[in-house]
């Protein structure tokens, strides 16, 4: 079913997103796994307790035995006892270039995942559907790493010093004013690190006095951005405009909760694309909204820089907007550059207030210059600047993977989440035991993929996550795909009856959400 | 309905961002051209660098520097994941385990950002309701991670120990009244082995013996103590012969001794596995990429065959710790072993802005006559207790006897004839 759009003009093309309902009977038998499973928590620490089994993960010291626990014990309840049976679905170590193929470290348990040792063979050639390398710019070879070789033998690895002190290297500035152009905006900042991009500017922007209008299903950083600055922050539903503009009229109407004065300043938090849910935000009703009520806007395109427009710069560039009109782009470099690091870019007064006040400039060591000149090279290629068309090849290859994949697994009968052009792909699981069932089966048939659950996601809904990439070609899907329709029949993962959702009809509630720095 | 329309009409928010004047002091960057090695090039002029804490000399270092170019060639750049999608690679288990050897802990755990490693390790253990005991003199990301944590916060006087026991005892008495939440409160005291703004130590033996009268976990903040305290270079626990496992945590950044970038946190497994789930900046965040855990391999490799070079940068730091005193209108701030000490004014002008401008007319001078320094930069509003204005001089093994005497002779004539 096609979701119609409202708001009729804003939108340019098909915005094609929905959510399958959960099946009833699944909902209610995962349920009655996690009880089961929790039983059986609360049977093994019975023993545990009791010295019937032995205990295996590590303690106090003794010379502390009589300080404060350090944690609760029901904390951990479900780390011992449901994370530890298919702790060896994560953490998986590999010892290559993390591109369309890797190769990956054997390791055994002997002992039920308390302890795991290497046997020392290579599992060679794994089909990767992990690693966020959306553009395959994850390589060892080719031009983006030669330059990153010379940049390194002359500038070294590391910077030792801070941006406002005497580490704000020519490599910096040059970057810099690549950003700018390349996102269409006045000027640009780049850090080293994305989570802290979030966790150290938000606090520079906005503080007490100010609204801070956050998705539910923000990443960490941003959540963590956002308690840091000590602005009052309110939640609205997942990418439903509803909820957004009911806020924003009650916060300007309302005023701060006690005192009753007008807000400062009004901020939106939302992303380019959901990492977990694969959904591509709203950006033409967002960007309606925040012009009616005057409010700015805070874009982590962390996931969609690269990987979507026809020429890779994003989010804003799919929706055919004007990147002036976002007050706050910011985005990260580790998923379609193939380095590390984040940037914000905005208006030149913007920036400039970033470069004296931003927590990172003044306290942060600055970036190492090889991956700098990754970054460099790596937009170059995808701009176009290097004289080839090898970067726009890439992102029509990552669009055409991308539809044709999701387009095969529907057909094979999986609850698939998500817009229909976002390279991150969820595949529904629900029950605990084929979380760490999907991981291992996958591995025994060579593929790598990454499976989701609680915490993460809610409780009911885990899931597996495909991340595509330029660097597949048709013949690793197609060999992808044939395996995860063996495993689904397996597993029987085929839930889907075909009956999606339109978004509109997901009843809207009148609850929202506060909370409070106190 | 009509109100709220004009209501909503009539609104106006403040501008995003309050303009910054053009002369403001942090907005105009020093560019460096080339590498910020021990000759850097800032904006243009060649000088010798008194600025950057490239304590070992590590930087320019050919093997170091050999061994990345490998593990690029075999890598490529980035991860392209967290740690737990596929974004562990062999090199990330390689650098904890030579990390905990060299340490003599059992485990360590590494980040891929320095200022994130306190800064995500103290809120993983700390939560609301929790006491932290911690120095006034505590560095910006120590701050951000006890802010992050949502836990009371008590601050004790600079080194003082005598309060720290008054802010203790305090604590032992409110316990007795309510002894029911007091065994579930957990108490912390986060101080740094070398000081990042005051270029002294933390009395370590002291605290240890606080630690076990008042039943207090400590966490230790070594990272400019890592690789230059100690006999080789373990940090304040080998400089003051304290077993390593009195101490709860230790976390160091990368960025100092080693050259490279990143952070890690040691100690027993107990501790530091739980970080491994949740340490928001391990979890939610990319790992380092390999070429910088490479190059912090050898450094460690480098550490270890060489130990003598921490009693070369002793000997340095004592000479101009000695040839620094007695520049009028200048005085010296730091131990004589610290490689990184600062220089305020004897007698401040009356305000803030002025000192700092005094200072960067030093800083300008000894810059333009091929000395490289900084002033140390805080953000005014945002400290907790904001050190005052000063230039930052760093000592490295890198520097010859006539630089290190070089750079005090120009530091006395600037003051001579600026400050006076």
């Amino acid at each position: 079913i096609n979701h119609i759009v409202h708001n009729g003009g804003l939108y340019k093309r098909p915005f094609n997103e929905a959510f399958e309902e959960t099946p009833m009977l699944v909902a209610v038998l995962t349920y009655v796994g996690y009880g089961v499973l929790t039983l059986f928590g609360y049977l093994r620490d019975f023993m545990r307790q009791w010295k019937i089994e032995k205990c295996q993960h590590a303690t106090e010291r003794e010379e502390q035995k009589d300080f404060v626990p350090l944690y609760q014990d029901f904390e951990n309840f479900y780390n011992r006892n449901l994370y530890m049976r298919i702790r060896d679905s994560w953490n998986r170590p590999i010892c290559s270039v993390p591109g369309a193929k890797v190769d990956m470290m054997e390791r055994v348990s002997h002992d039920y995942n308390w302890t795991f040792t290497y046997t020392g063979r290579v599992i060679k050639d794994i089909i990767n559907m992990g690693s966020y390398n959306y553009l395959g710019f994850a390589q060892n070879t080719g031009t983006c790493q030669e330059a990153a070789a010379k940049v390194l033998s002359q500038y070294g690895a590391g910077v030792c010093s801070t941006r406002q002190e005497i580490g704000n290297l020519d490599k910096h500035e040059e970057l810099e004013e690549l950003i700018a152009r390349f996102l269409g905006v006045e000027s640009a900042m780049a850090y080293g690190m994305g989570f802290a991009t979030n966790s150290m500017n938000i606090p520079a922007l906005v503080g007490k006095g100010c609204l801070i209008l956050s998705d539910e299903l923000n990443h960490a950083s941003l959540v963590l951005g956002a308690r840091l600055s000590g602005a009052t922050i309110r939640i609205f539903k997942h990418n439903n405009m509803q909820s957004l503009e009911k806020l924003l009229k009650d916060a300007i109407v309302h005023g701060q909760p006690r005192t009753r004065r007008p807000w400062k300043k009004i901020l939106i938090l939302v992303e380019g694309i959901y990492s977990m849910e694969g959904s591509i935000v709203r950006l033409p009703e967002v960007i309606a909204l925040k012009k009616k009520y005057k409010s700015y806007l805070y874009l982590d395109e962390a996931h969609s820089i690269g990987a979507l427009g026809p020429s890779g710069r994003g989010v804003v560039e799919y929706f055919g907007l004007n990147p002036e009109d976002v007050d706050i782009m910011m985005g990260t470099f580790t998923k379609s550059f193939g380095a590390a690091g984040g940037y914000i870019g905005g208006k030149k007064e913007l920036i400039d207030y970033l470069r004296t006040y931003s927590h990172s400039a003044v306290y942060a060591t600055s970036m190492s210059p090889p991956v700098v000149e990754q970054i460099i090279t790596s937009m170059k290629c995808i701009m176009g600047e290097d004289g080839t068309t090898v970067g726009k090849a890439r992102v029509q290859q990552l669009a055409e993977n991308t539809r044709y994949f999701r387009r095969r697994l529907k057909e094979m009968g999986f609850i698939i989440y998500g817009n229909e052009d976002s390279p991150v792909v969820p595949l529904m699981l629900y029950m605990p035991a084929k979380i760490g069932a999907f991981g291992r089966e996958m591995l025994k048939r060579n593929i790598g993929v990454v499976v989701v659950g609680f915490p993460a996601t809610p409780i009911i809904e885990s899931r597996a996550r495909f991340c595509l990439s330029a660097a597949h070609t048709k013949e690793m899907l197609d060999t992808a795909l044939k395996k995860i329709n063996e495993v689904g029949d397996l597993l029987q993962l085929k839930y889907s009856r075909h009956r999606l959702v339109p978004l509109l009809d997901r009843p809207f509630d009148e609850t929202t959400y506060e909370e409070t720095e106190d | 309905v009509q109100e709220k329309e004009e209501l909503i009409e009539e609104w106006q928010p403040e501008p995003l961002v309050p303009p910054v004047p053009k002369d403001h002091p942090a907005l105009n960057y020093n560019i460096v051209s080339g590498p910020p090695t021990h000759i850097i090039t800032v904006n243009g002029k060649e000088c010798i660098n008194f600025a950057s804490f490239n304590f070992l000399g590590l930087l320019d270092n050919e093997k170091v520097k050999s061994a990345a170019q490998a593990s690029l060639k075999k890598y490529g750049v980035g991860t392209c994941g967290p740690r737990g999608f596929y974004g562990t690679f062999d090199v990330h288990l390689e650098l904890e385990e030579r990390l905990a050897k060299f340490m003599r802990t059992e485990e360590a755990i590494i980040y891929s950002y320095g200022f994130a490693t306190i800064a995500s390790a103290i809120p993983a253990y700390s939560k609301r309701g929790d006491i932290v005991f911690v120095d006034e003199a505590a560095c910006f990301a120590i701050q951000k991670g006890l802010q992050a944590s949502r836990s009371n916060i008590k601050l004790f006087k600079h080194n003082d120990m005598a309060d720290l026991e008054r802010l203790l005892k305090e604590q032992e008495n409110e316990d007795q009244k309510n002894p029911r939440k007091a065994r579930v409160t957990r108490r912390f005291i986060v101080v740094e082995g070398l000081y990042m703004n005051t270029g002294d130590v933390c009395p370590l033996p002291e605290l240890i013996k606080l630690k076990y009268k008042y039943k207090v976990r400590i966490f230790l903040e070594e990272s400019l103590s890592f690789g230059v305290l100690g006999e080789h270079g373990r940090g304040i626990t080998e400089h003051f012969g304290i077993n390593i496992d009195d101490i709860d945590l230790i976390s160091a950044n990368m960025e100092n001794s080693l050259a490279s970038i990143g952070g890690f946190c040691c100690g027993r497994s107990f501790i530091i596995d739980h970080q491994r789930l949740s340490g928001q900046g391990y979890c939610f965040s990319a790992s380092l990429p390999p070429l910088l855990a490479a190059a912090a391999i050898e450094a460690l490799n480098i550490m270890e065959d060489n130990p003598d070079i921490f009693r070369t940068l002793h000997t340095k730091c004592e000479r101009i710790h000695k040839a620094l005193q007695g520049i009028s209108g200048l005085k010296v701030v730091g131990e004589s072993f610290s490689p990184a000490l600062h220089l305020q004014l004897e007698e401040s002008c009356g305000s803030r802005e002025n000192d700092a401008k005094l200072l960067k007319r030093v800083v300008d001078y000894c810059m333009s006559n091929g000395i490289a320094l900084t002033q140390a930069r805080y953000l005014e509003k945002e400290e907790k207790c904001l050190p005052p204005p000063s230039i930052r001089v760093v000592v490295t093994v890198e520097q010859t006897e006539q630089e290190l005497d070089k750079a005090a002779s120009l530091l006395k004539e600037a003051a001579q004839s600026i400050l006076n």
